[in-house]
């Protein structure tokens, strides 16, 4: 494929995605819309460019792993499954509803794709370093991605994972930082400030990568440039707009947790059409 | 009839009551600072900080660091109330909890929110039902259960006057009052809510209105049932449970909480070393939550008040 291919096949994918992380949280009348927007580039790069997997056989012993430690975004994860076939788009409209496969908070034990269970802020990433030190055991050579969020950055178990990770030397994990300056009771900055996170990283023993969380190539690139990084794990701290997509939720706190009401989803629809 | 007992027809949650106690306690006493973990909107305490900003601590997403946080302060010479949701506080950062606060008996409230499975949507990740058992295992700490908006508003406050570490539970959902503003609440003692031979129904949090209606239900066919809302799980007032006991012989639990280790556990520890009796527990039978509605999940887990009215039948049925 072709760059300008490639790129607006990613894009009109993270699309897609975003128009159902739209509805699936309007249809269920809560859920987390803010964070699901901003990893929708990422996400859609990793699922139908980057990863090896096979949502007819998603057991599939070699296949990349991914884990949303910031189990809140899974609209995203649950819209990227239905895509690829893990499981019928109809199943989509049943989020967060009595009886769904579809938590709230990620389970692994009702989605087909989930590799783990979370929501519990800060563990993805721990849990992201067993299957990684795993495929050492196994001989099987996959790699974990792991997406965490600037706010989850705050809980101590991110940073006892980080050195596990650097002190493991897992090459074949990779983690996105979702920094989309925004967390619940305000920005990140001003409610505990986790900057300079580069440099904190760097410092932890990550191989760091800086890029903008939106841009689907320099995400591609990106992707293919860690697998270049010999003897340690990899960190993309990728810039995001938190709600990105829908005017009225970019960089709105507010829109968090909250889902859009129906008037809201429509002007939401149209403007992700 | 109990001071202060009345039915209202505004609902609230006992949050509400954690946030509106907060503003008081902060007219009162310039020692009282508030910790919270990025769930400053959700425990209400976000109304203690915008009134007394100075005194406000946002931890971010760091349960643990806002408990050690809250140690420090209290050997300060601070009283200090931590809030985010009840998985985190009592989870997360059970072991500050034990051996930071509690082991060293300090000044720290914890007043978590979003217990229980009425938290909804959020699923079971986001829904204790092991809290009151973790807490209530953890020596010096006291453990209370609030019913509703006002009770919960008098507990948080009469914590301050309470020295020593203190877990208060509160819930998401609003729900009908029991109480009034002109509620006493008495730390430690049991509140009998009606009087009743027949059977003994032992009531905590957001059930404790519910056992009321299973109540009323059960004296529409002539079953008196005695209701007491067990508001201070820990330290219990055993004798004012063996006294209705003893009377009524059989007894209910009811909570929204795991039938291990909570109000049921606890009951059956007093019961079974000083007076055996039958006894059925209305609880979360040893399972996760789920995803749905507040309403649905009350249904589906089996802490409706129909529920109540059939475990009291199979109580019944027991009876000597
Ligand atoms: C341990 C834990 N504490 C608190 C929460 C409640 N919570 C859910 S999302 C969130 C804020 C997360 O912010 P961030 O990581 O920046 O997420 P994003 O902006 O990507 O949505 C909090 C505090 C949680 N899920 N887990
Ligand atoms: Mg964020």
């Amino acid at each position: 494929m072709k760059r300008e291919e490639l790129e607006s096949f990613l894009k009109e994918k993270a699309r897609i995605l975003r128009r159902d992380i739209i509805k699936m949280i309007g249809e269920a009348g809560s859920g987390h819309p803010g964070g699901s927007l901003s990893a929708a580039d990422i996400i859609a790069t990793l699922y139908f460019y980057h990863m090896q997997h096979d949502a007819k056989n998603p057991s599939w012993p070699d296949r990349d792993r991914f884990v949303l430690s910031k189990g809140h975004a899974c609209p995203v994860l649950y819209a990227a499954l239905a895509e690829c076939g893990y499981f019928e788009r109809e199943v989509l409209w049943t989020l967060r509803k009595l009886g769904s496969i579809l938590q709230g908070h990620p389970d692994m034990k009702k989605v087909p794709g989930i590799e783990i269970s979370s929501g519990s802020l800060g563990q993805g990433l721990a849990a992201a370093n067993g299957m990684a030190l795993a495929s050492r055991l196994t001989g099987r050579d996959y790699k974990v991605y792991t997406m965490i969020g600037d706010g989850e950055s705050q809980e101590g178990e991110i940073w006892e994972a980080a050195m596990l990770a650097a002190h493991y030397k897992l090459d074949n994990l990779v983690a996105f930082l979702d920094c989309n300056n925004l967390q619940i009771d305000g920005p990140v900055c001003e409610i505990m400030n986790i900057k300079p996170v580069v440099n904190k990283w760097r410092a932890f023993g990550w191989h760091v990568f800086d890029i903008d969380g939106h841009d689907v190539l320099q995400i591609v690139d990106t992707l293919k440039a860690v697998d270049e990084v010999k003897g340690r794990p990899s960190m993309i701290v990728a810039h995001t707009i938190k709600g990105k997509g829908v005017s009225f939720m970019e960089n709105v706190c507010g829109f968090h947790g909250k889902a859009p009401n129906r008037e809201q989803m429509e002007i939401a629809l149209k403007e992700l059409s | 009839m109990v001071n202060g007992l009345e039915k209202e027809t505004v609902k609230k949650a006992t949050r509400e009551g954690y946030g509106d106690a907060l503003l008081e306690l902060g007219k009162e006493y310039q020692n009282v600072v508030v910790l919270d973990a990025d769930l400053a909107k959700s425990t209400q305490s976000y109304k203690f900080k915008e009134t007394y900003p100075d005194r406000f601590f946002d931890c971010g997403v760091a349960e643990q660091s806002m408990m050690g946080t809250a140690a420090g302060l209290a050997a300060s010479g601070m009283i200090c109330y931590t809030g985010s949701f009840a998985i985190f506080a009592t989870g997360r950062a059970f072991e500050q909890v034990r051996n930071t606060i509690a082991y060293s008996n300090l000044n720290v409230k914890i007043c978590p929110s979003h217990a229980g499975i009425t938290v909804g949507e959020d699923g079971a990740s986001h829904q204790t039902v092991e809290d009151i058992a973790l807490m209530r295992a953890i020596p010096d700490l006291k453990v209370i259960v609030p019913a509703d908006y006002y009770e919960a508003k008098a507990a948080v406050k009469a914590a301050a006057k309470i020295d020593g570490p203190i877990f208060i539970r509160m819930g998401r959902p609003k729900i009908p009052m029991i109480f009034n503003e002109n509620y006493e609440f008495e730390f430690g003692k049991v509140l009998k809510l009606r009087e009743g031979k027949d059977v003994t129904i032992c009531a905590i949090g957001i059930m404790v209105g519910t056992g009321l209606e299973a109540a009323d239900k059960l004296a529409k066919e002539g079953i008196e049932a005695e209701v007491l809302n067990i508001h201070t799980i820990k330290p219990l007032d055993e004798e004012a449970i063996l006294k209705s006991v003893k009377k009524t012989g059989v007894v209910v639990t009811v909570e929204e909480h795991s039938v291990i280790g909570g109000l049921g556990g606890a009951i059956a520890e007093i019961l079974g070393k000083r007076m055996p009796s039958p006894m059925e527990m209305v609880g979360i039978k040893d399972t996760f939550g789920t995803s749905g509605s507040p309403a649905e999940l009350i249904n589906y887990f089996g802490l409706s008040s129909k529920d109540i009215v059939a475990a009291v039948k199979s109580v019944l049925m027991r009876k000597a």
